[in-house]
């Protein structure tokens, strides 16, 4: 376990000396600006214009930066031979793999806890804590997908447009499934392969839309059955997207 | 990023010139470029809400507001000369539909439709937004009824038209349940009769409100009293002549 939690530590330490802590700083300033400006010019619900525009763009902006951190990491790693060294000490490749996760969750966790904190503001805070417990393990499932293609792409570019696909497909394909579905769809049958497709694309991914949701912030936090339901299917993904990972790690000749 | 960088003489003369050079044509360029002209665009044709929440990314509620937000832009002093009374006010309604059905639990279509899109002078297009907000009252009474309050309102005042603000009334009285509506919104009806002349109707409502023991506050108690005695005058010095 002690070297899972020295790599994690590694990892978080890592972060905290990057430019990471100013690029959220500049997110936050940002979205406070932006969510300022908006305020002024809408002629109601101003309040919850602010919050949902703010939590967002939060939400975005976070997911973009603890993708980009990840993959920037795991390739540097790399090239700087840093795993290398790391896998010739006697660490299994199981043990760095789940060491850098855990360094991303709390990365990611402590990246949430920035974005929540504002909340308050515009919500009650049982429901700005609801959002940002969701955002914090969105962050992780975010970070174990850049994770895996990281290792697998080794390569930053490709490893972010991959982890940027997955998480937008992930937010919108419920959408997308009922334009599929809806009545103006027409009965062809290249529209039902078209269906069929949307439909097993949809069984292979999570279900992002039901989570972080800006509504929770305006309406109210939903109860405590449905959060933890929405939360545990975040959970089973990131588990799946890890082991997943450790298999290809485990497969890979370095 | 300060104890890897070389000094500042370290770069070349010329370099500086480049930049300096650079930096003052693109402000010369952009300050003779003319102000961004107004143009006068109608409406372009409504989304389908299911491509709205597409689009949203999961964020129905950011996106409902923000659509919300264009389409306020389409008005004089926004980039465009055409004031929203000159709309097309079918599209608009198609527009508030679609923000609508985005996030159904926002009330900001409706304010918008009943406050700002029916304040025009061209009758047919106040009564598209009374009659928008109207048909969506019915699809969440207890937490749109604001809203035909102020279309009843717009139909007794603006366009002077009594029986739509009764109908308007009479719904409102009818569907919203929640005990936080206001009584005054419950009560528009009543007073909506009384100007219609219509006296007994208005006698038997107002009694039944009293009667029914909802009123908590003496001050009301004591107010809808003295209207209902006022009515029962009217209504024998009628019978009188």
């Amino acid at each position: 376990m002690r070297p899972v939690l020295l790599i994690a530590r590694s990892t978080l330490l890592e972060a905290r000396r990057s430019a990471l802590p100013w690029l959220v700083l500049a997110l936050l300033a940002a979205a406070l600006a932006l969510v300022a400006f908006l305020s002024q010019v809408a002629v109601t619900e101003g309040r919850e214009l602010q919050a949902a525009f703010a939590a967002a763009l939060l939400r975005a902006g976070a997911a973009f930066l603890i993708a980009a951190h990840a993959s920037a990491s795991i390739v540097r790693d790399a090239n700087d031979k840093v795993l290398e060294l790391a896998l010739a000490m006697p660490i299994s490749r199981s043990r760095y793999y789940l060491g850098k996760l855990a360094g991303f969750a709390a990365t990611g966790a402590l990246l949430a806890l920035a974005c929540a904190l504002p909340m308050p503001l515009w919500a009650p805070p049982a429901a700005a804590a609801a959002w940002g417990l969701s955002l914090a393990l969105e962050l992780l499932l975010v970070a174990a997908a850049s994770l895996f293609f990281s290792v697998t792409l080794s390569s930053v570019l490709p490893a972010l447009a991959a982890t940027g696909a997955l998480y937008l497909l992930s937010r919108s394909l419920a959408a997308i499934q009922l334009l599929a579905h809806g009545p103006l769809a027409e009965p062809t049958w290249s529209q039902a392969v078209a269906r069929r497709a949307i439909d097993g694309v949809a069984l292979v991914l999570p279900r992002l839309d039901l989570v972080t949701r800006s509504d929770w912030l305006l309406y109210g936090a939903p109860s405590a059955a449905g959060l933890g339901a929405a939360l545990g299917a975040l959970a089973v993904y990131t588990a799946l997207l890890a082991a997943a990972g450790l298999f290809d790690f485990h497969r890979r000749d370095l | 990023m300060s104890g890897t960088e070389r000094p500042l003489a370290s770069v070349p003369a010329w370099l500086w010139a480049a930049l300096v050079a650079s930096m003052a044509a693109q402000v010369a360029l952009q300050s003779l470029r003319p102000p961004p002209a107004a143009g006068a665009q109608d409406l372009p044709p409504a989304p389908r809400a299911a491509a709205l929440r597409a689009a949203s990314l999961g964020e129905p509620a950011a996106a409902s507001r923000l659509t919300m937000l264009y389409l306020q832009s389409f008005d004089l002093g926004a980039g465009n000369r055409l004031a929203y009374r000159n709309l097309d006010y079918g599209r608009l309604r198609e527009w508030l539909q679609v923000i609508l059905d985005t996030d159904p639990r926002s009330n900001y279509p409706l304010f918008a439709a009943s406050r700002i899109y029916a304040d025009v002078e061209d009758d047919a297009k106040c009564r598209q937004m009374l009659d928008f907000v109207h048909q969506a009252f019915f699809g969440d009474p207890n937490r749109r009824w604001a809203s035909l309050a102020q279309a009843a309102l717009t139909a007794k005042y603006r366009l002077h038209d009594l029986s739509l603000a009764k109908q308007y009334s009479a719904d409102l009285q009818r569907l919203t349940t929640d005990p936080a509506v206001p009584l005054w919104a419950k009560q528009m009806e009543i007073f909506i009769l009384e100007d219609l002349n219509e006296l007994d109707a208005a006698k038997i409502m107002l009694g039944g409100l009293l009667a029914s023991g909802k009123l908590q506050d003496p001050g009301e108690r004591r107010f809808l009293q003295g209207r209902l005695e006022a009515i029962e005058k009217r209504l024998a010095s009628k019978h009188r002549r």
